[in-house]
Parts: C-alpha cells; structure tokens; sequence
C-alpha cells in the first residue's frame, strides 16, 4: 500500500519534473542540438521526406532557429507532438520551441503559460466535404457527422458554428490528422474541419484530391505561430526575431541565392546591413553571432522561398499567400524594424 | 531455595538496534519509513516549485467554468456550454456503461471458452485454446484497432443505404449497420407504458419468488415444479396482456434515412462497439483460463460420486462443481473486472468520449490543468476500482466455503 502510494505520487510529480529552465537559449548550445516540437505528420507543413529528412514550412523555421542558436540546420530534434500533449510538451520542457501549426489565443498565452512569437501562418477554419454530397456552403451542414482533432481550438469553434446556427452535429472525436484522414476517407464521417492550411494539406495527399472541395466560409481566426514556455524572454527573442529576420528579408529582397553576396560588404540599404550584420551589433544583443541572419537566409531561405517551396501555388498543397502575403502586397506579414 | 540465578539485568544499549534480532526488523521499518516520508516531502515539494517556476497554480475552479466542446455519446444531455464537471460526469458514465457492458459479456463468453476449452472434443478444445492464446498474448490496443477498422472500413457508409447503394437494413428495415455506427429501433414510451413496464417488474418478482417457493418445496417434500415452464409464462403473459389491453402503448421508432445520416431510432456508435467487443474478447481469454482452472481445481472423485449418488451430468456440474469451483474463480475474476475498468480508458484510441477522453484528454488539454486533472482521473479509477472489489467481495463472502 505504501509502495503504490509513493508511485503514484511519483507519476503525478513526473508530470512536473522537467524543471522549467529559464536560459533555454543556453541549454541549447550545451546540448548542441534544437528540440522542436512538431507535427506528427502534415505534408508541407512537416513531414518526412523520402529520405526521411524532416520537410515543411513548419519545419523549416525550426531549422532557422537552429541555425541561429547552432549555426546547424541540421542540429534539430523533432519530437512528433500530437494535438493533446503538445502544450504539456512545451511546458514540460520536452521541447526548447513549439512549431505546430498552434493557434494563438488568450488563455493559451495566459493560463497554458505560454509565449506565442509572432505568427508564421494566419489561417482560418474550414470545412471539407465530398464533392458527392452536393454541398456548397458550410450553413447546409446541418445533422451532418463531423470529425475534429481534440484538444483544438478548432474543436471549440465548431461547437460555436453550429450552435449559433442553430444546426446540429455529430462530432467524431480523432487524435491525429491521419486518423482524420482515414475515418474521413472511410466515410466515417461526413466533413472534416481543421484549419484551411491543414486541409490543403492533407487534401494534397489524396488519391483524387478532385473529389473534395473546401467549403468557402472560414470561421474562425487561426493565428499560427511559433509558441515558447512564458518567463524565458531571451529565448522568446530569438526565436521572434529568427520568424521576422525570414519576413523581413524577403520583403527587403534578401534570398538564401544572394545572401552572401550582399553580406560580403554593406549595402546601400541601412536596413539589409543591420539584418546581416554588416551593420550595428544587433547580433549580440540577442546572444548570437553578428552574422546569424545570413546562415539562417542561406540555409533555409527567406520567408517567401519557404513558403513557395513547401506550401505554393507550384506545391502540391498549393495554398495563396492570400493574408500571409507581405504587408506591401496587401498581406498582413510585416516585420519590425532591425534597428 | 535462595539461589535462584540473578538474571542479568541487561541494560539497553544503542548498538542493539542493529544486532539484536529482537529490535533490528523494527529499526528497518522505521529507517524504511522514514526514507519514504522524506521522497514523498521531495516529490510534493518539487511539483510545488515546478508549479511555481512556471508561474501556474492548483486549483479546481476550472470544473465550474464553459467546456466549450461537444461530446457525441452522452447519457445525460450535455451541450458545448455546460462545465468542464458536467463533461467529466459524461464521461465518467460512458466509462461505467462500456465497463459494465464488457463485464458481462467478458463473463460470458470468458465462461463458455472455458467450459469448452475442457471438452473432450479435439477441435472444440483445439479452437478454444487457440482463442485463448491468441487473444491474451496479444495486446489490447491491436484488438481495439482491429475491430474498430473492420467496423469502419468493411461496413457500408450510410448513404450506401440509398436507392441503388447497395446495402440494405436487416431485419424487417429495421437495423442498419453502417460505418457510423449501428442504428436499432428506439422504443417510444406512449401513455400507459408505466403499467406494462409495472407488471413487467411485477411478474419479474413473482418468478423469483416462484423459484424460491420451487426449491423450499422440494427441499421439504421431494416434489418439483415445473419451475421453467411457469417462469416462461410468467415471463410473458401477463406483460403481453397488458400491453394489450393498454392499446399497444410502447412502439418502436425505426431509423430512417435523411439528410446526411440516418434520424431516430438509437445510434450504438461505432467507437462504443469497437471498445466493448474488444474489451470483452481480450478480458474473455483471461477469464476462461481462471474458469477452467476452477473447475480443474475440484477433484475428479466429487464427480465421480456425484455419479455415483445418479446425478445427471448437467446437475452435477450445477450442483457440485461450479460452486465449489466458483470459490477459485471469484477472487481472480475480481481482478479481471477491475482489469477491463481500467482498460476502458484506451477509449481515446478511437475516439469514444469516456471518462480519460473528455476530462484526462479535452479538459485538460483546452485548460492545462494537468496535475488537477489526471489526480481527479487517478482517483475516480482508484474509487471506482474499490468500489468493484468491494462488491464483488461480498459476493465471494457468500459462496466461499463457511467455516465454522
């Protein structure tokens, strides 16, 4: 009896014993490599490629990070984080940064203890469907079944859609997108709903993406972006400033081709001097090399070229820059000044 | 008569803690004890500092606040505004209802495949063995999966129920088994039902009332009743008569199909019948083996008496084994019980909302209450799980063997 009660006790204190850090940036470097949570699966955003390198959007921008705090694009860990435990993750200290096509929220920020650090994708919920069942809008989904990621926000807003529309549903509760997938594709349920990216995505993978459609209406706001554990405010900098080092560059016309060139001496423009390091000591005030956005541009490539690569109109997920298009361009990505 | 020998007084010394036999197992226990105390201090204390590290406190008021989440099966009506409590309370009774469910059907075929298992038919007991062994060495999650799959992947989808679709409902139009779930006619309590359901229970009482008179009976005269055919009629006639002269008051609402899916009737979800059937099938291998070696347990010379004394293979088996045997059987059968419980919540693994799926899965995850939540789910198992034994004990209280 005294034995079982100090295992469980044991369990429960588990539960807490990754000892919150707060000099990840540190840690980091000690240990050489990057732990970064991920998708356990979602093509374009991370997945494994055919060589069993990690691949994506999401992916990339862990890689910048390292690239950052290492100086290795390669020095990552990817620990596969579903929708339930990737938050405990973060908070645990399983992971250093949490890269998985997260929503930005208040509670999240606030009671998870979280940092969310600027957003890489703003994205919106949606609705897919079999072209079969003739339907056109999300408002003609009454009693329709409908399978759901839990621990979502997306969860959360369905429940919302259909009670404020006086419609009802039949939620099937899944764990992962390809559980999703598979119980959708069996038919097990009628429409699948996660974010308009995600269902690009796993549409992409389809045998016969033709046969669905994304219903038009987006009914929610989903801010994705890179989260950190609250109360580490330099590491929360850098990876801020990794995500709008990327923005920026390609906004200043800063790509991995002509990276070194334009690092080899100062520009005309002030503002792609102080980025690369030619310029300021801006480097050292967030503990990296002067030269840090130069190895993260040439290893990952700005933000337009991660997104073209892995998520484009010339990818098979083949999403618009739409929102996440430069705030020049009409879009909503703007970096801060690197001043 | 004086020189009784003085007893050396001996004077407690410290060093005897450790090498005298008399008070070295208590010096031990309470080093042992103390030890424990002190990683106990240090567990709680490390989650407190760990809790304080992160800037998050403990603290319950998460139950009272809007869930925010809809759960497909509910027991009790629920909707996405009701508390975080309230989805616990849901998912704690779909929890107890798959555990009930599996309890009894674990029993059941647990029993069979363990009476057959002893037949002296080859095949039969080669078959049993081999459910036997391939149920119980292989682990429970596969079996979920499995049955899960073949219910979602080799079942038509609802709209194949459609003119020209290809499948078709069984039994008279009246059960659909489709991806989704199987739907069964739902029976529609219309005015006077509470009086047939009334002598329903009535007439329920009177058969057990009937088997106990039955059994005085012979104990008293030797005379038997035809205890099965009256309880049958029992069982039936007056019921039906009833439900007769009330104008046929409880009717059946068979499923139909429209819009996306099929409406009315009761949806036996998928999720549910995948946990339930693997659940019990799993459990079932244990089960036959504890029954098997219960009755191996009594000696071979009680049936041989009991054929002896002309009793009929049946009555010997219901009369003299089985209740000797079931003093074996109950204490592990106890265990299995609490086995299959605790074993409902890989619930998640295909998506039925019990109790690990909405309060250790959704609440969690949507507050990061994590230690309030997984020690509310620890001890609703460890309550329930005591409460199982307790029960169960009591029964093995009254077929143990009564020593007096």
């Amino acid at each position: 009896m005294k034995k079982s009660i100090f295992l469980g006790t044991l369990a429960v204190a588990g539960l807490a014993a990754g000892l919150a850090s707060a000099q990840t940036l540190a840690d980091v470097q000690a240990r050489g490599t990057l732990k970064c949570g991920s998708n356990e699966g979602l093509a374009g955003f991370a997945a494994p490629d055919a060589n069993g390198n990690m691949q994506g959007f999401d992916v990339s921008l862990c890689r910048a990070i390292a690239v950052a705090a290492l100086g290795d694009a390669q020095a990552v860990e990817f620990v596969p984080l579903t929708s339930q435990t990737r938050f405990t993750a973060l908070a645990a200290g399983e992971v250093d940064v949490l890269v998985r096509n997260s929503t930005w929220t208040l509670s999240r920020d606030t009671d998870l203890k979280l940092d969310f650090k600027g957003v890489n994708y703003y994205d919106g919920q949606a609705f897919m469907v079999n072209t079969a069942l003739g339907v056109s809008s999300a408002r003609e989904l009454d009693g329709a079944t409908v399978c759901i990621q839990t621990g979502t926000t997306t969860e959360l807003n369905l429940a919302d859609f259909f009670r404020v529309n006086n419609m009802t549903y039949e939620p099937v509760p899944v764990a992962t997108n390809a559980e999703g997938q598979q119980q959708y594709l069996a038919g097990a349920c009628d429409v699948y709903t996660t974010d308009m990216s995600g269902l690009a995505a796993t549409r992409a993978t389809f045998e016969s993406p033709a046969d669905h459609v994304i219903l038009p209406e987006i009914v929610s706001k989903e801010p994705l972006g890179p989260a950190v554990r609250h109360g580490d405010n330099e590491w929360g900098d850098v990876v801020y400033w990794v995500l709008h080092a990327l923005i920026g560059a390609e906004e200043y016309g800063v790509t991995s081709a002509n990276v070194r060139e334009l690092a080899a001496a100062p520009t005309e423009n002030p503002e792609i001097n102080r980025l690369l390091g030619t310029e300021g000591e801006l480097g050292a005030m967030l503990g990296l090399p002067n030269d840090w956005a130069v190895n993260v541009i040439a290893a990952v490539g700005n933000y337009g070229e991660i997104f073209e690569a892995h998520i484009g109109e010339n990818t098979p997920v083949g999403l618009a820059r739409g929102l996440n298009a430069q705030w020049t361009d009409g879009g909503l990505m703007y970096a801060p000044p690197f001043r | 008569m004086a020189d009784t020998t003085e007893m050396p007084q001996d004077k407690f010394r410290l060093s005897q803690l450790l090498y005298d036999a008399r008070y070295r197992s208590m010096t031990i226990q309470v080093v042992a004890a103390m030890l424990l105390m002190l990683s106990l201090a240090w567990l709680v204390d490390n989650t407190i500092q760990n809790l304080a590290a992160l800037g998050k406190d403990f603290s319950f008021s998460f139950l009272g606040t809007t869930a925010g989440y809809d759960i497909n099966q509910q027991l009790i009506p629920f909707t996405s505004q009701d508390t975080h409590a309230r989805a616990a309370l849901v998912g704690i009774l779909n929890t107890l209802l798959v555990a009930f469910l599996g309890c009894i059907l674990a029993t059941v075929i647990g029993v069979l495949a363990g009476v057959l298992r002893l037949s002296k038919n080859f095949v039969v007991s080669g078959i049993m063995t081999f459910y036997v062994e391939a149920m119980r060495n292989t682990p429970l999650l596969i079996w979920i999966l499995i049955v899960f799959a073949v219910m979602t992947e080799a079942t038509p989808q609802p709209r194949d129920f459609r003119e020209g679709g290809g499948a078709e409902m069984i039994l008279w139009d009246s059960v659909a088994i489709s991806n989704r779930g199987v739907f069964v006619p739902k029976p529609l309590w219309g005015e006077g039902s509470g009086l047939v359901v009334a002598v329903f229970l009535l007439s329920l009482a009177a058969i057990f009332i009937l088997r106990r008179f039955a059994r005085k009976r012979q104990e008293q005269t030797g005379q038997q009743l035809p205890v099965f055919r009256l309880s049958l009629a029992l069982f039936f006639v007056p019921a039906l008569l009833v439900y007769f002269i009330m104008g046929a008051p409880i009717t059946l609402e068979v499923p139909e199909l429209g819009g996306f899916n099929f409406v009315g009737g009761i949806q036996i979800r998928n999720s549910l019948i995948a946990l339930w059937l693997a659940l019990s099938l799993y459990t079932s291998a244990f089960i036959a083996e504890i029954v098997r070696s219960g009755i191996l347990s009594v000696s071979r010379g009680q049936t041989e008496a009991s054929f002896a004394l002309g009793m009929q293979p049946n009555r010997t088996m219901q009369l003299v084994i089985l209740p000797q045997a079931l003093r074996v059987i109950i204490p592990p059968l106890i265990s299995q019980f609490l086995n299959l419980t605790k074993n409902s919540s890989l619930a998640l693994a295909v998506g039925y909302m019990d109790v690990r799926s909405t309060l250790g899965g959704i609440t969690i995850n949507q507050t990061g209450r994590e230690i309030e939540g997984i020690l509310l789910l620890g001890s609703f198992y460890l309550i329930v799980s005591l409460i199982i034994s307790s029960v169960m004990n009591l029964y093995n209280s009254s077929v143990k063997l009564k020593e007096r």
